[in-house]
């Protein structure tokens, strides 16, 4: 078992949840696939969803939803 | 708050001593200018990424109102309207944007009995809905794109269609964005279309209903600039040209609108004065209509002061955020209708913090280098100084260039000399777009249309940005 994490490809907000009353994309213990969106970036009042880019488990969130984030910041942990 | 005084003590300015500007970036440095030359204490307001802006240095007093992200700050209600009463202002200054146009907040400001610096809350709801706009553009003699109620049957969408022109489109009532919508040139084809989205629309939607739009093919998107008083004054400040849009944004626009025929432009501003007067408008507001052929329709109004603003204000020579303060503070317009004159032609350049090259990647970042245009007939309406970031958190507008000149020739060119004049370095802008932009044969001439700049953009290599 190795770990991967999931990075920010740019500044911004970061998101759980497609809008604000639906369903978080991926709570921790889930599994995804390379290419599942896992959480959406704001960035001047654009939207970007963050894919995952290798499959595995969700094993922790780095980031809070709505919280700040910086390019190339850690969001997600995946055990692999 | 304080007590109102005559417009006989203080001619200039209204009544207002202190404004709160609730807002950032250029358009916050621009009503503090104003503020400034009127003699009216000005108050910023700013975020946590905001604290050394350029709007917060340029201010008389600041107030931290929240974290970075627009949500916990500029779009925060309660956090603005505290921020006013520990400034001790008279008025809220909301810009554009943000909560510009949100009733609630005008409402919020009224009842606390500061002066909103914008229409009456009552007035930004109405005009805010879409379908009670469209009764009152009607109400007020305004045409809006001929459209039907919604039909029953084949022949009756047949019958209806008969009034409101083809080419229609036919709308399904329960679709939205632009889902549920086919268009139809002729009676023939409409029975079969009609049929079809009555289908679609029930099993799309759960209701069969479709009603009928006429289908502009290629319009212009042209709107007038309104002033209105407390006191029954009413003037239009000419239209601008508002066409070149990609995915409903505007990123070039002009003043006058090139190749409007005359009487058109003269129905289309008198169109705009008799909706500001029927829905008791107070302010800079903005008509937006699409013009086809010798026709025009309403389509929304904008209850605040507009970004393509300095345009107006470089044909007519009128200060309209100075306008917007001094209506404000309850007195006349400093103009009659007859003292608004058109000279020469306008043209402004948005520069956003985005990528061309990358389809139009917003591009937050730290300015390592800035030279601005300058000389005759050049005006930047900026917050962005060399070693400012740009934050990711708000819109990509970063600055407006705007030229004159006294024709529409000389404006492109003095467009042009300014544009190659502009240097930012450290991110990405859509300054390098708007010099290739200058090059396309329906921007010389003036004959783009709303569809023009994303046809443009499909075909053409953006691929190098600047």
């Amino acid at each position: 078992m190795g770990s991967h994490t999931i990075t920010s490809r740019t500044p911004g907000v970061f998101y759980h949840r497609p809008s604000p009353d639906a369903e978080p994309y991926v709570t921790e213990g889930a599994s995804v696939s390379e290419g599942d969106t896992v959480g959406l970036v704001e960035v001047m009042k654009t939207f970007h969803e963050v894919k995952a880019d290798a499959t595995g488990t969700v094993s922790k969130f780095l980031v809070e939803n709505e919280d700040e984030v910086t390019i190339g910041q850690d969001l997600v942990e995946l055990e692999t | 708050m304080t007590a109102a005084r005559s417009g006989a003590e203080l001619p200039h300015r209204g009544s207002l001593d202190s404004v709160l500007v609730a807002n950032r970036g250029e358009i916050a440095l621009r009503v503090v200018r104003a503020c400034r030359e009127l003699g009216i204490r000005s108050v910023a307001v700013y975020s946590d990424a905001d604290a050394q802006a350029a709007h917060v240095r340029m201010a008389d007093d600041a107030v931290h109102v929240g974290k970075s992200s627009a949500s916990k700050s500029y779009l925060n209600e309660d956090a603005i309207l505290e921020a006013a009463r520990s400034a001790g202002v008279d008025a809220v200054h909301p810009g554009y944007g943000f909560l510009s146009e949100r009733p609630s907040f005008a409402a919020a400001i009224e009842e606390a009995g500061l002066t909103f610096v914008g229409p009456p809350s009552s007035v930004i709801a109405t005009m805010g809905d879409k379908a009670s706009a469209r009764a009152l553009a009607r109400r007020a003699g305004v045409p809006v794109v001929p459209g039907s109620d919604e039909v029953a049957s084949v022949e009756d969408a047949v019958a209806a269609a008969e009034e409101v022109g083809y080419p229609v489109l036919v709308k399904a009532s329960a679709g939205g964005g632009g889902r549920g919508i086919r268009p139809a040139a002729s009676a023939d084809e409409l029975r079969t279309v009609v049929a079809e989205a009555q289908r679609e629309a029930a099993s799309a939607f759960g209701s069969d209903k479709v009603y009928l739009e006429r289908a502009l093919q290629g319009p212009k998107h042209v709107e007038v600039q309104v002033l209105a008083d407390t006191h029954g004054g009413v003037v239009h400040c000419y239209e601008r040209e508002c066409s070149l849009q990609r995915r409903r944004q505007k990123i070039l626009e002009e003043a006058p609108a090139p190749g409007l025929d005359p009487s058109v432009r003269e129905s289309l501003c008198a169109a705009a004065v008799d909706l500001a007067r029927e829905v008791g408008y107070v302010g800079a507001g903005t008509v937006e209509f699409l013009v086809e052929g010798g026709e025009f329709f309403f389509i929304e109004m904008n209850t605040r002061i507009q970004v393509e603003h300095p345009i107006t204000e470089w044909v007519t020579g009128l200060d309209l955020v100075a306008e917007q303060l001094r209506v404000a503070g309850g007195a006349p317009l400093s103009v009659t209708q007859d003292e608004v004159v058109c000279r020469g032609a306008s043209i402004e350049f948005r520069v956003n913090a985005e990528d061309p090259g990358q389809d139009f990647m917003p591009s937050p970042g730290e300015v390592t280098g800035l030279e601005l245009p300058g000389g005759p007939g050049v005006r930047v309406d900026t917050a962005l100084m060399a070693g400012d970031v740009v934050p990711p958190f708000y819109d990509s507008l970063v600055a407006k260039l705007a030229v004159w000149a006294p024709t529409r020739e000389q404006a492109l060119a003095r467009g042009r000399r300014a544009l190659a004049e502009y240097r930012v370095q450290g991110l990405p802008t859509t300054i390098g777009l708007h010099r290739r932009l200058l090059d396309h044969p329906a921007v010389v001439d003036g004959t783009y249309d709303i569809t023009t700049l994303e046809a443009w953009l499909r075909r053409a290599d953006v691929g190098h940005s600047e």
